[in-house]
């Protein structure tokens, strides 16, 4: 089925996407409207042009191609399925996911993967392919983050300040030799082993898969693995009045 | 003895001619203050654990038991008072914030104890609340500014989702895991049965209880724990907590102690890792990102449930909750610097925010003065005492208030302000089995049923005699109310006249 948006108001929009009865929905000449496919699940949407903020906020186990750019908070909250954006996604990419996976092909804006969690069998991914902006997995619970830094300037870093702060949970992959600059003391860092690599591996084949890239090219450059020292940072922080 | 020793603030008082050996307030007492002694053959004290929660004192069958604050003092000085020594004491020995719990037990007064109802004489009569009806129903959520009609002239409902309640009254958000599993059913079977709402709080929504969910207000705040769709469908309406009166501007932070396996569930977060909440939403920087997310939750929750915005009593509210009417929110939710908490920095707690009253009086007028106060409702909180505070607090502009700490002494508590530690013997403040299966839901239900009907009924009769037989009439009806040692500017604020004047 395909829907066109246009100059559509994001209300009516998504009121034709949940109300849509077939399974696969295209959505045409999307001009930034907001919370497409919010709270979704069972369906498969392809997006050309740009969504707006909170695309698949809440998604609940559907998979969403953007043919474009996303904006901000992409997967706010998400609890399962897949997003796919083909072009960069803006800030809070992924802000507090529990599940599913989300694959930016281009950059990330500020913010991305903040306080992302996890719970039992629910491990939930975000694997860019460029660079992360400030604050990447800041408060991160769990969850794992990927950052591939391709096709990025060798004097660009792979990411902005404040990487990993008040992180408690989860790991950060960097596919870079250089540590970030400014890791705060309650992140640890190390080059990352086979058996790090193993946890990746199947999601990374799946992107490269996605966007027609060579995996083992990818895979060759030597990846950082960051990690929380504690998953109790705040532990000593109090006394009891 | 060392530099860290603090003398215990409270003595044990055991009556040994009344003492039988029975040792049951050493049973009741997780603290671990009661033991029996082979040495001296007689129940002995450390009073160092006590933390006055009077639960011995209360299961004493001989009334052998009284906890009292103890005389031993520091050389008197009414500028370092033995509180601030030992508090520095605390803080040079281990570095640490200072850490409490519940509302701010410094000495401001109260504001509505300063204001005064009116009532009927000669001119406009009374109304008896046993033998004439009484409305103390309400309905919580953006009224329509206009009556829409089709073309052959029907009404069309263009009423966006409201919450009715039976009485101006809910509870206010306390999360899973800062109080315990019989708690949260005491609350939720009451307000089923008031025809009210309980509010989850940051903790996410137990399994058992989705099937009180047409009386849940379920909380999203920046933790986002347990929040998913079916959470969001579960509840009567969604409340996004933007702060909290006990402690404005700053976040939560459950420790991984108390994280066990149903708590873990519940917040679908690993058990034993800390559920920290951070200070801000880190989407929200503005009302227009605070409206995406009022959206976005509309959106996923089919634009069938009221969105709630909970905020902190600060300087600036009444521009704020402006802006908050303004982004879509169907209710606004106060929180006066006076309202509970399971844990708070001591400093934050006891000095930031302002009182309920001036910030409920201020915002009413501000929405008034901009013509969008029935664009939302106002629900406030922190530190309501009584049924008088409640028919003050819609006199002044709200529509209805939350209570928490009003509830949970209903359930037993005795404000001994320990909940951080754990070890509530009364069941509420724990996640320990033993203690938690001590607060019987069907009694801890009703209880609350008890003390929201006896206030409704004192409701209706300071109502009945202002000649008010509808709550709806006395919203914002400050004329029916009346300052006692105000200052003008006070008295400005509040919208309210002097008494006599």
């Amino acid at each position: 089925m395909i829907i066109q948006a246009g100059g559509k108001h994001f209300h009516p929009l998504n009121e034709e996407i949940r109300a849509a009865a077939d399974d696969h929905i295209t959505v045409k000449q999307c001009l930034g409207q907001r919370y497409i496919g919010c709270g979704l699940s069972g369906k498969t949407l392809t997006i050309e042009g740009t969504p707006g903020n909170a695309l698949g906020a809440y998604l609940d186990g559907c998979r969403i191609t953007v043919k474009g750019n996303a904006q901000d908070a992409t997967g706010d909250t998400m609890n399962d399925g897949v997003i796919v954006i083909r072009g960069s996604a803006g800030d809070a990419t992924g802000y507090a996911m529990r599940g599913g996976k989300i694959y930016v092909r281009g950059n990330t804006g500020y913010r991305a993967g903040i306080h992302m969690k996890s719970y039992r069998d629910k491990i939930p991914l975000l694997l860019v392919g460029g660079c992360a902006g400030s604050f990447l997995g800041e408060y991160q619970a769990g969850g794992v983050i990927v950052v591939l830094g391709l096709g990025r300037p060798p004097e660009e870093p792979i990411v902005g300040h404040f990487c990993g702060t008040g992180m408690h949970g989860g790991h950060i992959y960097l596919r870079c030799s250089e540590p970030p600059r400014d890791l705060p003391v309650q992140v640890s860092v190390r080059p990352a082993q086979e058996e790090d690599m193993t946890v990746i591996e199947d999601c990374l084949r799946e992107y490269c898969a996605t966007f027609d890239l060579d995996y083992d090219t990818i895979r060759r450059h030597p990846f950082l693995v960051l990690r929380p020292n504690t998953k109790n940072p705040y532990k000593r922080l109090y006394t009891s009045n | 003895m060392s530099l860290d020793f603090l003398y215990p603030v409270y003595e044990v008082m055991r009556n040994a001619g009344r003492c039988t050996n029975c040792r049951v307030c050493e049973r009741q007492c997780a603290n671990g203050v009661h033991f029996w002694s082979e040495k001296t053959g007689r129940m002995e004290s450390d009073e160092s654990r006590c933390v006055n929660c009077h639960r011995c004192v209360a299961f004493c069958p001989a009334r052998a038991l009284k906890i009292v604050r103890t005389d031993h003092t520091y050389k008197e000085n009414a500028n370092w008072t033995g509180q601030t020594m030992e508090e520095i004491y605390r803080q040079a020995g281990s570095g640490g914030i200072l850490l409490s719990s519940m509302g701010n037990p410094q000495p401001f007064s109260s504001y509505f104890d300063r204001l005064l109802l009116n009532a009927s004489q000669v001119t406009n009569p009374s109304i008896d609340p046993l033998r004439e009806p009484m409305e103390t129903r309400v309905f919580l959520g953006k009224k329509p500014d206009r009556i829409e009609r089709d073309e052959d002239g029907r009404l069309i409902d263009n009423l966006p989702p409201q919450l009715q309640l039976d009485v101006p009254l809910l509870f206010s958000a306390m999360s899973y895991g800062s109080i315990s599993y019989n708690a949260h059913e005491s609350l939720a079977r009451a307000a089923q049965e008031l025809g009210t709402f309980y509010n989850t709080g940051e903790g996410g929504l137990h399994e058992d209880f989705y099937r009180y969910g047409g009386n849940t207000i379920v909380q999203v705040a920046s933790g986002r724990f347990g929040v998913f769709k079916g959470y969001l469908d579960a509840g009567a309406a969604v409340e996004i907590k933007i702060g909290q009166g006990a402690k404005p501007g700053i976040g939560g932070h459950l420790p991984g102690t108390k994280i066990a396996a149903d708590i873990s569930k519940t917040r679908m977060i690993p058990e034993g890792a800390d559920a920290i909440s951070p200070a801000p939403h880190h989407d929200i920087y503005s009302i227009e990102d605070l409206r995406q997310l009022v959206y976005s939750l509309k959106e996923a929750t089919g634009y069938q449930k009221p969105v709630i915005v909970k905020i902190a009593a600060v300087h600036n509210v009444a521009a704020i909750a402006s802006g908050i009417a303004r982004s879509g929110a169907d209710i606004i939710a106060l929180d006066g610097f006076q309202g509970g908490t399971g844990a708070a920095p001591t400093r934050i707690r006891d000095n930031v925010g302002i009182p309920l009253e001036l910030a409920l009086a201020s915002v009413d007028q501000r929405l008034r003065d901009e013509g969008i106060r029935d664009a939302i409702s106002l629900i406030v909180g922190g530190s309501i005492h009584n049924s008088a505070d409640i028919v003050k607090a819609i006199a002044l502009g709200a529509d209805a208030v939350y209570i928490a700490t009003a509830a949970l002494l209903a359930l037993g508590c005795h404000l001994c302000r320990a909940c951080q530690q754990g070890l509530c013997n009364w069941g509420i403040a724990t996640q320990r089995p033993e203690l938690v299966k001590r607060l019987n839901p069907d009694e801890g239900a009703r209880r609350l049923v008890n003390l929201v009907n006896a206030w409704k009924h004192e409701m209706m009769e300071m109502m009945g005699g202002m000649g008010i037989n509808s709550i709806e009439a006395l919203r914002g009806n400050r004329l029916m109310l009346r300052g006692v040692g105000l200052t003008e500017k006070e008295l400005k604020i509040l919208g309210v006249r002097h008494a006599g004047e």
